[in-house]
C-alpha cells in the first residue's frame, strides 16, 4: 500500500497521517538505503586504502595501465548525467512532466555510453592479459600487479552493476510517466530514483582518481 | 476475548499469509521460520555434543565433524539469532508500542521475510553441495581453498543480511515517523529504544558483510588476491572486514533481548524502571562503541600490539553501558512486588547469566589473558553465555510475556515454569564445563581431543539433553498457546505499554482510535 | 497527527532552480578539468592524493547538498548520510592501526 493518485486526489496509505509524512518517509528511506551503498563500496575504498599503503609504487606502475581520457571522459559523461537527472525532478515538481520523460532519457543515454567505454576498457585490459585475479597474466609485470586489477575489476564492475540497476529504475520511471502517474503533488519516486543515481555518480567521482590519476 | 475480526480472522486463506502487510502476521510468519531453523541447528548442536561424549571417533569422521560444527554456528548466527526478536517480536510489537497502524514499509517488511528464507533456503543448499567446514567465520585462506561448498553458504548469507538491512530501515523510520501523538523519544518503551538502537547496527554493519562475503566469491571464483598472502594480499584483511560486521552483530543479538528484560522486569515487579533514561542512552551507546572494537577477535592473528592494546581498552569501554543496565534492573527489582510467572523466571536467568557471559567477555578483552584462552572453550562457554544466557532467556522471557497477545489464550504455566527451570539448570551443566575445561587448555571447534577432557565433555553433553528438553517444553508450550488456552484477557500481567490497552489478539489496524499518549510508561499507582 | 509530524515537512519540497543545477553542473566539469590537471604536476609525496581526495570531496559535496538537495531537507537525512561517511573512517582507521604498524 502507497499514496494512491484517485479522484479523491493523493490519499496516503492507511498507516500515514498525511501524504507529506509518508514522503518524508520514503525519503528517509532512501537516504539510510544510501548509507547502506556507502558502507559496502566504503569497504572496498578501505581495502583500496590499505593495497594502496602497502604497495604505493606498484599502485602508481599500475596507473599507466588505464586510459585516463577515458576515465575524464566517462566521469563528465556521469556528470551530465546527475544534471539531466536532477533536471528531471526539477520538471515533474514543476509539472513538466515531458521534459522529465526527455530528460530522463538523456540520463539513460548517458549511462549507455558509460558502459560502452567500459566495455571498450574492459576488453582491452582482457586483450593485455589483464584478467582479474587468478588468470592474470601480463608478461613484465609487477609481482603484485593483480592486486591493482583485482581492485579495478571489482569496484569498477560492482559500480557497473549499479549504473545497469539504475538503467533500470529509469526505464520504469519512463513508464510510470507514460502511465500519467507524476505531478507536482506526487513525484516522490522520481526523487528517490535520482537520489540513487546521485550516489552512482559520486562514488564514480572518488573511483575516477584514485583509479586513474594515480601517476 | 473481543468479539468482531482480529487480525488472525481479518482474511483467510495461504494467500492472505504469504501475501500480507499486515506487520503481526509478518511477525507470525518470522516465529515458523525461525522456531524451525531454532531446531535444525539445536539438532546440529546436539548432534556435536553427542559425538564429543568420547575422544576419539564416536560415529562421525573428522570432515563430517567439522561440517556438522560449520552448520550449528552458521544456521544458529544467520537464522536465528540476528533475524530472532527483531524479526518476530519487534515486527508484532513496535508499531502497537508506539501508537501506529503498521511500520513505515509493509512492502518491505514482507519482502525481508521472503529474503531470509531465500538466503536460508541457499544456505541449506549448502548441505546438499557437500557441506563447509570452515566454522562459520569463513577464515581465509582457508576458505579460499576448500573444496566445499563455501560458495553456496556465503552467497545465502549475503542474502539474509539484505533481509536484516531492511529490517532495521523499516525500523528507524517508523520509530522516526509513526509514533503516536504525545509519544516523545523520551515516552518510548524502552523495548523499542532496544530496537532502535539494533536497526542503527544492522544499517551500518551489514553492508560491510556484504561486501566481505562478495569479496570472499570473487577469492573463489577469480582467485581475486586481496586475502591471498602468495600474491601480496593478507589474509587478515578478511577478519578485520567480518569482524567490522560480526562484533556489533553480536550486539544485534543482544540488545531486543535486553529491551524485553526491561519491558518484563517492570511488570513483574509491578515497578517503574529505574533509570528510564540511562538504560534508552545506553542501549544507542552500546551500539555505537561496539563498532570499535572488532579487533578484540584478532588479538592472536598477527595483528599490531598496538592495534590490539586500542582495541583491549575500547572493549572495557563497551562493558560499562551494559553494567549499566543490570544495576539498574536490580534496582528495579528492590522492593518490587515480585511475581515469578515465567516470563520473570527467563528474565531473572538472563540477568545471572548474562551477568557470566558479560564479565567473562571482559577477561578476554584483556589482549594478555585472551592470548592464553582464544580458540580454547573458554571462549565457546562465554559468547554461548551471551548468545544463549543473554539472547536466547530473553526471546524465551518475550514469547511468553506475549503470546497471550498474539494468540489471545494463556500458555499453560506450570509447563513454562518447568521449562525455565530445566533451561536454566541445563545450560548450566553444558557450559560451565567448558569454563574450566577452556582454561585448562581444551581447543574449541576440535573433533578428537585429549582423554584428560573426558569428564568434562561427557557432563557438557549430559546438560545438552537437559537443555535439549526444557526448550523443546518451551516450544510446546508457546505452540499449544497459538491455537489453545483458557481465554486471554486485554491485559494479563498488568502491563502499562500500549500493547496491553489493546484486544487479545489485537484488531488488523490495532488500535480502534489512534491513542494520545500523557507520560512515560512503567507507572504504576 | 502523529507526535512526530510537524507542519514542517523534513524534505523534497523545495524546488531547486534550473540556473542552481546549471551552477552545479557547470562547477563539476570545472573541477574534473582541474583534478585531471592536478594529477600531472607532482606534489611531492602525499600531496597528489590529498589533493586529489580534496577535489573529489567538493565534487561530492555539491551533488549532496544540491542535486540530492540535503542542503534543504531537515537534519535528519544528514545525519544518516554523515555517520555513513564516519563508519567508513572508522574502518579504515582502526583498520590501518593494524596493516601499517606491524
Amino acid at each position: 500500500m502507497s499514496t494512491t493518485n484517485n479522484e479523491k486526489g493523493i490519499v496516503p496509505a492507511h498507516h500515514f497521517d498525511s501524504v507529506a509524512q509518508e514522503e518524508d518517509a520514503g525519503i528517509q528511506g532512501i537516504w539510510l538505503f544510501l548509507a547502506t551503498e556507502v558502507l559496502m563500496f566504503g569497504g572496498l575504498f578501505v581495502a583500496y586504502a590499505i593495497f594502496r599503503g602497502m604497495y604505493p609504487e606498484m599502485f602508481h606502475h599500475a596507473s599507466k595501465y588505464l586510459d585516463t581520457k577515458l576515465g575524464a571522459l566517462n566521469t563528465l559523461v556521469l556528470i551530465a548525467s546527475s544534471y539531466s537527472m536532477a533536471s528531471a525532478v526539477r520538471s515533474t515538481q514543476k509539472g513538466d512532466t515531458q521534459k522529465s520523460f526527455n530528460l530522463i532519457l538523456i540520463t539513460i543515454a548517458c549511462a549507455l555510453i558509460f558502459m560502452t567505454v567500459k566495455y571498450f576498457e574492459y576488453t582491452h585490459k582482457f586483450h593485455e592479459g589483464l584478467f582479474p585475479g587468478a588468470n592474470f597474466s601480463h608478461p613484465g609485470a609487477d609481482k603484485h600487479l593483480g592486486l591493482f586489477f583485482g581492485l579495478y575489476f571489482v569496484m569498477t564492475g560492482l559500480h557497473a552493476i549499479h549504473i545497469t540497476v539504475g538503467v533500470g529504475l529509469m526505464v520504469w520511471l519512463l513508464i510510470r510517466i507514460k502511465r500519467g502517474d507524476f505531478s507536482p503533488h506526487y513525484f516522490i519516486p522520481v526523487d528517490a530514483v535520482g537520489l540513487y543515481w546521485h550516489i552512482v555518480d559520486i562514488i564514480w567521482i572518488f573511483l575516477f582518481p584514485l583509479l586513474y590519476l594515480i601517476g | 476475548m473481543s468479539a468482531g475480526t482480529n487480525y488472525l480472522t481479518h482474511s483467510k486463506g495461504l494467500k492472505s499469509w504469504l501475501f500480507t502487510l499486515d506487520h503481526k502476521r509478518i511477525g507470525l510468519l518470522y516465529l515458523g521460520a525461525v522456531a524451525t531453523f531454532f531446531l535444525v541447528g539445536g539438532f546440529f548442536g546436539l548432534l556435536i555434543r553427542l559425538e564429543l561424549l568420547s575422544p576419539t571417533k564416536i560415529f562421525m569422521s573428522s570432515d563430517v565433524y567439522n561440517r556438522v560444527m560449520t552448520l550449528h554456528g552458521s544456521v544458529m548466527v544467520f537464522m536465528v539469532v540476528i533475524p530472532g526478536i527483531p524479526a518476530v517480536l519487534g515486527n508484532f510489537f513496535l508499531p502497537i508500542m508506539i501508537g501506529a497502524k503498521d511500520v513505515a514499509f509493509p512492502r518491505l517488511n514482507l519482502l525481508s521475510w521472503y529474503l531470509l528464507m531465500l538466503g536460508a533456503s541457499i544456505a541449506v543448499l549448502s548441505i546438499l553441495l557437500g557441506g563447509v567446514d570452515t566454522g562459520w567465520t569463513f577464515y581465509t585462506p582457508y576458505s579460499m581453498k576448500s573444496a566445499d561448498a563455501v560458495t553456496t553458504i556465503v552467497t545465502g548469507a549475503f542474502i539474509m543480511g539484505f533481509s536484516s538491512i531492511l529490517t532495521g530501515l523499516n525500523f528507524i523510520v517508523t520509530i522516526h515517523k509513526l509514533r503516536a501523538p504525545g509519544m516523545t523519544m523520551m515516552r518510548m518503551p524502552l523495548f523499542c529504544w532496544s530496537l532502535y538502537a539494533t536497526a542503527i547496527i544492522q544499517i551500518v554493519a551489514t553492508p560491510v558483510l556484504a561486501i566481505t562475503l562478495l569479496l570472499l566469491i570473487a577469492e573463489r571464483v577469480f582467485g581475486i588476491g586481496f586475502f591471498d598472502a602468495s600474491v601480496g594480499g593478507d589474509p587478515v584483511l578478511f577478519q578485520h572486514f567480518f569482524w567490522f560486521y560480526s562484533h556489533p552483530a553480536v550486539y544485534i543479538m543482544i540488545l531486543p533481548s535486553m529491551g524485553i528484560i526491561s519491558e518484563v522486569i517492570c511488570t513483574f515487579s509491578r515497578k517503574t524502571i529505574f533509570g528510564y533514561k540511562a538504560i534508552a542512552l545506553s542501549s544507542v551507546a552500546i551500539s555505537l562503541i561496539g563498532f570499535f572494537v572488532w579487533g578484540h577477535h584478532l588479538f592472536v592473528s598477527g595483528q599490531s600490539e598496538l592495534a590490539g592494546a586500542i582495541f583491549a581498552i575500547l572493549t572495557v569501554l563497551v562493558g560499562v553501558p551494559t553494567a549499566i543496565k543490570l544495576f539498574n534492573w536490580t534496582a528495579t527489582m528492590y522492593q518490587g512486588s515480585i511475581k515469578l510467572d515465567t516470563p520473570m523466571l527467563y528474565a531473572m536467568s538472563f540477568m545471572a547469566l548474562f551477568l557470566i557471559g558479560g564479565l567473562t567477555g571482559i577477561f578476554l578483552a584483556a589482549m594478555a589473558v585472551d592470548v592464553q584462552l582464544h580458540d580454547t572453550y573458554f571462549v565457546v562457554a562465554h559468547f554461548h553465555y551471551t548468545m544463549v544466557g543473554g539472547v536466547f532467556m530473553g526471546m524465551m522471557a518475550g514469547l511468553f510475556y506475549w503470546i497471550p497477545k498474539m494468540s489471545g489464550h494463556m500458555y499453560n504455566e506450570f509447563w513454562g515454569r518447568v521449562s525455565a527451570v530445566l533451561v536454566f539448570i541445563g545450560f548450566n551443566m553444558t557450559f560451565i564445563p567448558q569454563f574450566i575445561m577452556g582454561s585448562r587448555g581444551m581447543p574449541r571447534r576440535y573433533h578428537l581431543y585429549d582423554p584428560k577432557f573426558a569428564s568434562f565433555h561427557i557432563a557438557s553433553t549430559i546438560g545438552s539433553w537437559v537443555i535439549g528438553l526444557g526448550f523443546l517444553v518451551a516450544m510446546i508450550t508457546i505452540f499449544k498457546a497459538m491455537r489453545s488456552g483458557k481465554a486471554a484477557p486485554a491485559n494479563p500481567w498488568g502491563g502499562t505499554t500500549l500493547e496491553w490497552t489493546t484486544s487479545s489478539p489485537p484488531i488488523h489496524e490495532n488500535f480502534e482510535e489512534t491513542p494520545v499518549i500523557t507520560g512515560r510508561p512503567y507507572e504504576y499507582n | 497527527m502523529s507526535a512526530s509530524h510537524s507542519n514542517h515537512s523534513d524534505s523534497s519540497h523545495h524546488i531547486v532552480s534550473a540556473s542552481t543545477n546549471l551552477t552545479v553542473f557547470l562547477s563539476l566539469v570545472a573541477l574534473t578539468v582541474i583534478t585531471v590537471g592536478a594529477a600531472q604536476i607532482d606534489f611531492g609525496g602525499v600531496w597528489n592524493i590529498v589533493i586529489a581526495l580534496a577535489i573529489a570531496c567538493v565534487k561530492a559535496s555539491i551533488v549532496l547538498l544540491w542535486f540530492m538537495h540535503l542542503k534543504y531537507d531537515s537534519g535528519v537525512n544528514r545525519v544518516i548520510f554523515g555517520s555513513a561517511v564516519f563508519f567508513v573512517a572508522l574502518f579504515f582507521g582502526l583498520t590501518a592501526t593494524d596493516v601499517f604498524f606491524r
